[in-house]
């Protein structure tokens, strides 16, 4: 693999709260190639917003902090640039986009300013220049009669068209990474199929890299060229996603692939969804073994007592004391 | 839109009858002979009963009202019992003053108080903000004349800054009249301001908890224009809407403040009316205040869709 745009490292994201320390994320590796699109799944509270945001250092202030770790971008460590460094950085060279479509649009803004305030921040393009790529922008993510629209407010678009200026907003600076966190979590299934197909198309189209956030297998089966499988803050497997569908290791991986709904497809209708029993382990109290042992199938006394490190064989990685990769 | 505007000011008509009924009940229920206070204290029954005849006074209630509002509606607002003076004349007469404090004060209150209610919400835990909020507090729970009579003993008695009291008209140069109006000013628009401010911050730390903002941070807005030019616009409306209410507060206060610092405005034009039970002139000055509190906040209203799209359909 060519060198990758993004490194994250040992990523140790927590919050302090009263109730105690609550470790989000602890201790995640990861890399997304240039060009690439890499999945991250797992369930709810996993902790795969929080990995987003500590990488855009966007975490809500006072309450989680990144600990440790890094995050090399450009060969740089964000995580040692100061507020002013980063903000070149955010909307220009890493973008992101966000679940809430209704709601992460500020609604007494018109779309075209929303979208032509990015290009004026980062690109010192004139006010006039960057209304003409507010335009350009919003024909780029399909929305009919671009050149009028551009001075419509959000009110005025459905969920799915703006989530579309959203990508607009994010793609306008041209950057080489996306972070999309469950970016169609919030919309119909037809409106979905489209918009990460929209995504798909003019990342490559730019030569963007996406980092893809979703709880949903059958998204990441349909977007992603690899992907890394949360648990409880960790990462417990990593493959290609060919490998993935072919050969899923992790118990908790299998879980969610039996959970995978299948009403994407015509046909009789929808099963009841296969859950994982038991639920996602509080993560205010340390972990001594695997995180995913009380609700596996496999467990044995080994995985209580002691955590498993990640083993791999070739692109494949799992951890687990139970398989091998 | 113009459409708008004048159904919304035909809507005042019925608040403003409310108002006139009220005014109106209040001061002829309320205890004092304004005919006695007028024949002095040697007056015989005669005597008074002759002046009572004159003002109309020995008329039923009902009567007297009737024949007020239809003067009102013709735009008399009836003659001073004392000075003999149109009440229109004598609010002519006396406006500039009024006029002065109140717009300035209101320029100059929306405006820090805006200021400070950002920075404390932009600042949220802090000691910043702990002040501003003290400040609030304090603002809007001491009197009027107390903060006056701080202020012109520490500013005017002792410091010898700024004029003990009194009024200097605009015509007679900018600076005597602005250096006339600092300390009422102050004392005037403190619970104003602490009022705005208050909303302000509130209204903020809403807005900026807002998804929208995060996304603005992820665009890599400067802060400035996240506080300004994002969060502000949003938290418009709630502001604009206690900036026109608290215009009561303003209205209140001005009759204080004046008599305060013995300035010839409306509001001492009315205390010493009402010392005297001159009731049109009583009446009059009430019913143009609550004329400006309602034209005010029709103001506030239509503002709204200068804010927010959303409400522009
Ligand atoms: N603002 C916060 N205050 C305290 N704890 C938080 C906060 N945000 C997240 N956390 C903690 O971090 C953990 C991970 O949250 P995160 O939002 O990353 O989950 P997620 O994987 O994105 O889930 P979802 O699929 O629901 O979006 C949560 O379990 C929660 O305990
Ligand atoms: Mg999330």
């Amino acid at each position: 693999m060519a060198e990758p745009v993004l490194a994250v490292e040992d990523l140790r994201t927590h919050f302090f709260t009263q109730d105690g320390v609550t470790r989000a994320v602890d201790g995640l590796n990861f890399t997304v190639g240039a060009g690439e699109t890499l999945g991250i799944v797992g369930e709810s509270g996993c902790g795969k917003s929080v990995t987003a945001l500590s990488v855009m250092r966007l975490l809500p202030a006072g309450l989680g902090r990144t600990v440790g770790g890094k995050v090399l971008f450009g060969g740089r460590d964000l995580l040692q640039l100061d507020e002013a460094q980063m903000r070149r950085i955010r909307g220009d060279r890493i973008a992101m986009i966000f679940q809430e479509p209704m709601t992460s649009l500020n609604p007494v803004l018109s779309v075209g300013e929303q979208i032509a305030e990015s290009v004026m921040i980062h690109q010192g393009k004139t006010k006039a220049e960057a209304w003409a790529r507010a335009a350009e922008m919003l024909a780029l993510v399909r929305i009919a009669d671009a050149e009028r629209r551009v001075k419509d407010y959000p009110h005025q678009f459905s969920g799915g068209m703006r989530q579309r200026v959203m990508i607009a907003i994010a793609l306008s600076c041209h950057p080489q990474l996306l972070i999309a966190d469950e970016p169609t979590t919030a919309l119909d299934v037809t409106i979905q199929a489209q918009i990460l197909k929209l995504m798909i198309e003019l990342k490559s189209r730019i030569g963007a890299a996406i980092l893809l956030i979703t709880h949903d297998l059958g998204v990441v089966a349909e977007t992603c060229q690899r992907v890394v499988v949360m648990y409880a803050g960790r990462k417990v497997e990593e493959a290609s996603v060919l490998d993935l569908f072919d050969r899923p290791l992790h118990p908790y991986t299998r879980g969610l692939m039996a959970s995978i709904p299948r009403h994407r497809r015509a046909g009789p209708p929808p099963r009841r969804l296969q859950e994982i029993p038991g639920i996602v382990p509080n993560l205010r109290d340390p972990i001594a073994g695997c995180a995913f042992a009380p609700r596996c199938p496999l467990a044995t006394a080994r995985c209580t007592a002691e955590a498993p490190s990640l083993r791999s064989a070739g692109t494949h990685s799992v951890a687990c004391w139970e398989v091998t990769p | 839109m113009s459409g708008t505007i004048l159904r919304r000011l035909l809507s005042m008509l019925p608040v403003m009858g409310v108002v006139a009924i009220c005014v109106f009940l209040l001061l002829h229920l309320a205890p004092g002979d304004p005919a006695s206070i007028i024949a002095g204290e040697n007056a015989t029954p005669e005597n008074i009963a002759r002046i009572r005849e004159q003002l109309g006074l020995d008329q039923p209630v009902w009567k007297q009202f009737l024949v007020w509002i239809a003067a009102m509606l013709h735009g008399d607002l009836g003659t001073s019992l004392f000075w003999g003076d149109t009440v229109l004349s004598l609010i002519g007469q006396r406006a500039e003053p009024t006029v002065s404090l109140a717009l300035t004060t209101l320029a100059v209150a929306v405006f820090l108080a805006i200021a400070i209610g950002v920075l404390a919400a932009s600042h949220a835990g802090t000691w910043i903000d702990r002040l501003v909020m003290g400040f609030a507090v304090l603002g809007f729970s001491v009197p009027v004349f107390v903060v006056g009579y701080l202020l012109i003993f520490v500013f005017a008695v002792n410091l010898k800054w700024l004029p003990v009291q009194g009024y200097s008209p605009l015509a007679e140069g900018l600076l005597p009249w602005l250096r006339n109006l600092v300390l009422p000013s102050v004392a005037l628009g403190m619970a104003y301001v602490a009022l705005i401010a208050r909303i302000t911050r509130t209204t903020m730390l809403d807005v900026l908890a807002e998804d929208y903002m995060r996304t603005a941070r992820a665009k890599g807005v400067a802060t400035r224009a996240m506080l300004f030019r994002h969060a502000l616009k949003n938290a418009a409306v709630p502001i604009a809407t206690v900036v026109g209410n608290g215009v009561a507060l303003l209205i209140g206060g001005v009759v204080i403040t004046e008599t305060v610092f013995n300035i010839p405005g409306i509001g001492r034009l009315v205390v010493d009316a009402i010392a005297r039970r001159d009731y049109p002139i009583i009446q009059g000055v009430i019913m143009v205040f609550s004329g400006v509190y309602v034209l005010v906040n029709l103001l506030v209203d239509l503002s709204y869709t200068l804010f927010d799209p959303r409400v522009r359909g």
